[in-house]
């Protein structure tokens, strides 16, 4: 049997796992009687953050390859609000709107990949440029606000529960409720499963370790460094894309302010959940507790009510800075044992 | 040919193109539209004020000229940016007016406590800031962007917190004072010139504009020359930090209200923008403040043109976006060396046509 190793990194993947399960168990004693103890509770935080599960597996990638991308919050809301003018000023099918979201994607992120890897630009102006282009844009489609009402394909696929067998309960009027999850969850768990099996068994996911991890011996060993950031960079927008798609199937709108300080958000979640941000180290896994971390806090201010939302941008900043800090500290203690 | 290329080897040389490049742009539209040609240049006296397109612009301007100082520093000592400026404006500028007008107060005639105290409070807040950013990059060895990420989510959303989620509006002359107008010239203009000469001042009297380069260019090398490299990149994110603050100020006082949802919404764009239109490199090393304030003025003129062009402010990020990436590609390594090939490949062939 394999000895599980309990490295620097391992430690922190624990420390988010034991995280999440006390601030949910927190959670379901302090607010018992909001029903924060029903198995829809979870499943709606899953429902609520199927973008962002989405946009955090491609986040990971970049995050990986010792990059970052910023763009993603905006990009989505360029997404949406692409779809929402589509369906309902140019009158188009949904389906196709949803295939061309995919390919601006896809274009957006190889151009953001081309500046990063074979340009060498920074990514981090790269992807600030993204951003603001991304957000000007939806501006320039539509400057109001659009809400999809007419398209009925995606008003049925917004609209569709897919129910679970067990985890039901009584509401107060005696009503059985049986738990349910959009099939949007099914598509984000969908994603991080196959990165997951990407990153793990395929050539490409293991050179976007290796490049991570040391650009030199990467380049050494004969590996494709700038066609693997490329790569990484227009998946990420690629995954963002989707991640878009569901987030218009939930909010099934587009505005000009939407999505803003998601990016926050999905790289709080890969931070939180083990990513190094220095690349090289990290799981998509992990990434996913960070997001169910992250829609954990959000539901736990919501249920408590009396709280202004911004204290959840406040609580997600500080996990993200103690998260940081005890990344720093693990890399310090690594060297001066190398020393 | 041999001049041209002095020319475009000019320190200043792009930030100057690229002005002159937009009052050609403005003096084209004005002819276009049927205006009196020079009408950018005009300037009057209405009611007491100057009033003009180029007062205009330096008036607007003044916000990111004053974040340019501290974000050169910044971008030279740590070759990396401050993306927390335009949070940071908005938090001091709300906490300057929860202040002035008491908390959950979102209306007030009269100063709750003396506008000295505001004001203080609200640039002393933002120092914390910088130095909250400051320690991260320095002595936690965090990536600057990455550091700052924490204070660009934070700091609008702690802002908002002050104020109760809502807009506090603080009617009193004196506040107005610092966003309106000293006599006939705006006073925003006189605060962000009295900030660049001071720094100005003090980078050329003082060694700590060498020392910070120096940092930038290699930070161990002048750590082992006897500079203490972690100081002094705290020191340049205080001073952004302290930037940020007044600017914010400025803004809160121009509105004489702190709509903490919109104070410094892009700015940090713009103050990255100007950095890199005043021909600094991103990437840390050399840097030259006076190419970072024209570019902060090319960028409120480009604002102004594309507002006068009838592009709104939501869509205004976007030819910005293109313009940053434009700078920053011709600035990048590959393109250069690409560059420098074919210029070497064209004498070559001027040799062999000689020979």
């Amino acid at each position: 049997m394999k000895k599980l190793k309990l490295g620097g990194n391992n430690i922190l993947l624990a420390i988010t796992v034991v995280l999440f399960v006390i601030m949910y168990l927190g959670g379901c004693i302090i607010y018992a009687d909001k029903g924060f103890t029903h198995f829809q509770t979870f499943l709606n935080v899953l429902i609520n953050n199927a973008g962002l599960i989405a946009v955090a597996a491609g986040m990971t990638c970049v995050m990986l390859t010792g990059g970052i991308d910023i763009s993603v919050g905006s990009l989505i809301a360029m997404d949406c609000m692409f779809l929402a003018v589509g369906m309902e000023t140019w009158g188009m099918k949904s389906p196709v709107l949803m295939i061309m979201v995919l390919i601006i994607g896809v274009v957006f992120g190889l151009v953001q990949g081309f500046c990063v890897a074979y340009l060498e630009i920074q990514p981090f102006i790269v992807t600030m440029a993204g951003m603001f282009f991304a957000r000007g844009m939806t501006a320039v489609i539509c400057k109001d606000q659009v809400s999809i009402v007419s398209d009925q394909l995606f008003t049925a696929i917004s609209n569709a529960k897919i129910n679970i067998p067990f985890g039901g309960y009584e509401n107060k009027k005696g009503i059985y409720q049986v738990p349910f999850i959009r099939p949007t969850v099914v598509v984000a768990l969908l994603v991080v499963v196959l990165v997951y099996l990407m990153l793990k068994y395929t050539k490409f996911g293991r050179s976007i370790y290796a490049v991570g991890g040391n650009q030199v011996s990467a380049t050494l060993m004969g590996l494709n460094v700038r066609k693997t950031k490329l790569l990484t960079y227009t998946l990420s927008s690629f995954l963002t894309s989707i991640g878009g798609i569901c987030y218009c199937l939930n909010t099934m709108c587009g505005t000009t302010t939407q999505a803003t300080g998601l990016e926050m958000d999905a790289i709080s979640s890969a931070v939180i959940g083990g990513t190094l941000l220095t690349g090289g180290v990290g799981n998509v896994l992990g990434s996913l507790v960070g997001v169910l971390i992250n829609g954990t806090i959000s539901t736990l201010v919501k249920t408590n009510g009396k709280l202004v939302s911004s204290w959840a941008n406040i609580i997600t900043a500080i996990l993200l800075c103690f998260f940081i800090l005890l990344q720093a500290v693990f890399a310090k203690i690594k060297e001066s044992k190398k020393a | 040919m041999d001049k041209l290329k002095k020319i475009t080897k000019m320190k200043l040389f792009l930030p100057i193109f690229s002005m002159i490049l937009v009052m050609m742009i403005n003096v084209i539209y004005d002819i276009a539209s049927g205006n009196p040609p020079l009408s950018f240049f005009t300037i009057s006296i209405n009611n007491g004020i100057l009033y003009g397109r180029l007062i205009d612009v330096l008036n607007r301007g003044s916000e990111v000229a004053i974040l340019a100082i501290g974000m050169t520093l910044v971008v030279s000592a740590s070759a990396g940016t401050d993306i927390s400026v335009g949070s940071v404006m908005s938090l001091s500028g709300g906490l300057c007016c929860m202040l002035l007008a008491g908390y959950g107060v979102t209306n007030v005639s009269e100063y709750n406590v003396p506008l000295w105290v505001g004001m203080l409070a609200g640039i002393a807040i933002a120092c914390v800031c910088g130095l909250f950013n400051g320690f991260l990059v320095a002595y936690m060895n965090i990536q600057p962007m990455v550091a700052t990420l924490i204070l660009w989510s934070a700091g609008r959303a702690i802002g908002l917190l002050l104020c109760n989620s809502n807009i506090v509006y603080v009617r009193v002359p004196s506040f107005q004072f610092f966003g309106g107008y000293c006599g006939i010239i705006p006073t925003p203009i006189i605060i962000a010139a009295v900030c660049v000469a001071i720094a100005s001042v003090v980078l050329r009297v003082t060694a700590l504009g060498t020392y910070i380069q120096s940092v930038g260019i290699n930070k161990k090398a002048s750590r082992i020359s006897g500079f203490n490299s972690a100081k002094i990149i705290l020191l340049c994110y205080v001073i952004c930090g302290l930037c940020a603050g007044i600017s914010g100020l400025v803004a809160t006082c121009r509105i004489y209200s702190a709509d903490t949802n919109n104070i410094g919404l892009n700015m940090e764009l713009d103050a990255i923008l100007a950095v890199a239109l005043g021909g600094n490199s991103l990437g840390g090393g050399k840097f030259n403040l006076a190419g970072s304030i024209i570019g902060a003025y090319t960028i409120q003129a480009i604002t102004t043109t594309l507002y006068a062009l009838g592009v709104s402010s939501a869509q205004a990020p976007v030819f910005k976006a293109i313009v940053v990436i434009l700078i920053v590609v011709i600035q990048s390594q590959p393109v250069k060396d690409y560059f420098k090939k074919l210029s070497a490949k064209k004498a070559a062939a001027k040799e062999a046509v000689q020979a």
